[in-house]
């Protein structure tokens, strides 16, 4: 397992290459089986794994121990931390324990409400909201200190992650926001699934402007649609989500497997944009329990090979 | 004010069964002003609870009294015969009111006959809302006079989430996403800049995660 070196995905985006990362939802249950099998999947075409944290506020394996089983299969992960399950002591140790494991990457969010999860009976923490924790691994990083000002004995090098909505209301202050969180420390921004080009291209003009992608390495969210009916529960079930009429009829007008088609051309359609909008570094695909099709999509998009070192 | 509900009069009954000699207390401050614990609350509740076990064919005797405030001991004296001829006091009051009967009656059972909601304001009738989470440390200036610890589902303070859609929570459509609220009175005071400000970390040490409270005021210690 290898524990040294820098974030690759960090090496990637400095170097200028267009970075493409890809999701993996641990499994609810023990078994490890899962991510090795969305581990040999991804191989070879992404940059780095992104493992979600008890997403949808689903208890699920945790982030940690899933990014170490791709670790040993030697895929670079990227870890989730949502601060809604644990407070700023626990998510601090955990940095700093992920680190000495030879995690690279994090993506720090505040993470779904558990209402809207398994357990909506449980108490949330929310101690700190992601801009505090992507403060508090900054400071980590380039002091060494934790957020008690204690010196640490060895400094978590992690590549700072996080994560914005430009579909999110209201618009104007997205970017205020965004540039909030290049100050208190984010190194790369995932976006939320791009369906809407018009109202993304808006938000990175703005964000341009005001001269944050200069700044910060954002790469824009992808998900194939499988079917009519994702793309309406998408447009209704998911916060967060802005998923416009003409694609549910796009994908309305298509039946079966050749729904699934055409949610990948939507989707190499989009990529096909972005790449060319000022600004956007990478892709990051989020291939909900579909991770099957990254590889067939990463080729079509002509973004082989990945990794790119 | 501090709002309450009264808690369903199934579970009531239960709580009350073993005594035959019920003081039904209300508390004539805030449980008065949100409809659960006034004068009408206690005769109503009192009847109720006389039907309920009349039905049953057990009869229970109901003594009804409200006094001015139950987390006063000022006002609390007031109920002490009536608290001493009954078996169990049915206290109207918020959980600071219960406690504070208890306190003062050391061998009196006394029930809760509410359930304490939240701090907060009769927005229009009908409607409560929360609107302090009594953190200790008040950071209204920097959000315009709305409060995120409180009516951000996450509290957030370098909000909002993704998750705000329409000035809507993610959480239900019925909740207003706090930040749209901030960020729109910012807006309207010219006063936006304020959110460009990192928030740091809140130090909840002066909030119920640093253990119960106390404010001890030196000038009017005797």
């Amino acid at each position: 397992m290898k524990t040294g070196g820098q974030s690759r995905l960090k090496e990637t985006l400095a170097g200028g290459g267009f970075a493409v990362t890809a999701e993996c939802g641990p499994p609810r249950g023990a078994n490890a089986d899962a991510i090795h099998k969305k581990g040999d999947l991804l191989k070879g075409f992404v940059d780095a794994v992104n493992v979600t944290d008890n997403q949808t506020a689903v208890v699920r394996m945790s982030s940690l121990a899933a990014c170490v089983h791709l670790l040993e299969m030697g895929i670079e992960p990227v870890m989730q931390m949502v601060t809604r399950d644990r407070n700023r002591i626990a998510l601090q140790s955990d940095i700093l324990g992920a680190y000495s494991l030879g995690i690279r990457n994090v993506l720090c969010l505040s993470g779904d409400h558990q209402s809207l999860g398994s357990q909506p009976e449980a108490m949330n923490v929310f101690d700190i909201d992601s801009v505090n924790l992507l403060h508090a691994v900054h400071v980590m990083r380039h002091e060494g200190k934790d957020m008690s000002g204690f010196t640490l004995n060895v400094a978590p090098d992690m590549f700072i992650g996080a994560a914005e909505n430009p579909f999110a209301d209201p618009l104007a202050y997205r970017v205020v926001r965004l540039a909030k969180k290049i100050a208190a420390g984010a190194d790369f921004i995932q976006t939320q699934c791009v369906y809407n080009l018009p109202r993304f291209k808006e938000w990175i003009r703005l964000a341009r402007e005001e001269g944050l992608t200069d700044k910060i390495y954002i790469l824009a969210g992808i998900t194939p649609l499988k079917s009519a009916k994702m793309a309406r529960f998408m447009a209704t079930k998911v916060a967060g989500m802005d998923m416009p009429e003409e694609i549910i009829k796009r994908m309305s007008a298509v039946a079966g497997p050749k729904a699934t088609e055409e949610g990948l051309k939507i989707a190499l359609e989009t990529i096909a944009e972005l790449r060319n909008i000022p600004g956007v570094r990478g892709i990051h695909i989020m291939a909900i329990e579909a991770e099957e099709k990254v590889p067939e999509l990463v080729k079509a998009a002509g973004l082989l090979p990945h990794p790119q070192r | 004010m501090i709002v309450a509900k009264q808690k369903p009069i199934a579970e009531l009954k239960e709580m009350v069964r073993p005594y035959q000699k019920l003081l039904v207390l209300g508390c004539g401050t805030c449980v008065k002003t949100c409809f659960a614990g006034g004068e009408d609350e206690v005769a109503t509740l009192a009847s109720a609870l006389r039907l309920a076990f009349g039905q049953e064919g057990k009869s229970i005797k109901t003594e009804e009294l409200t006094v001015e405030r139950q987390c006063e001991d000022a006002f609390i004296q007031e109920a002490a015969q009536a608290v001493n001829r009954n078996e169990a006091v049915l206290s109207l009051a918020c959980g600071a009111g219960v406690q504070a009967i208890a306190r003062r009656f050391g061998k009196a059972v006394i029930l809760p006959g509410v359930n304490t909601t939240f701090i907060g304001v009769l927005e229009k009738p009908g409607l409560f809302t929360e609107e302090c989470a009594g953190c200790g440390d008040c950071e209204l200036d920097t959000f315009g006079g709305i409060c995120p610890v409180t009516r951000c589902s996450k509290r957030l303070m370098n909000g909002p989430c993704g998750g705000s859609k329409n000035g809507k929570c993610e959480v239900s459509p019925d909740i207003e996403c706090a930040w749209q609220l901030i960020i729109d009175r910012l807006t309207a005071l010219g006063q936006l800049d304020n959110l460009k400000r990192y928030i740091p970390a809140k130090d909840w040490r002066s909030s119920l995660s640093g253990g119960p409270r106390r404010l001890i005021r030196e000038d009017h210690v005797i």
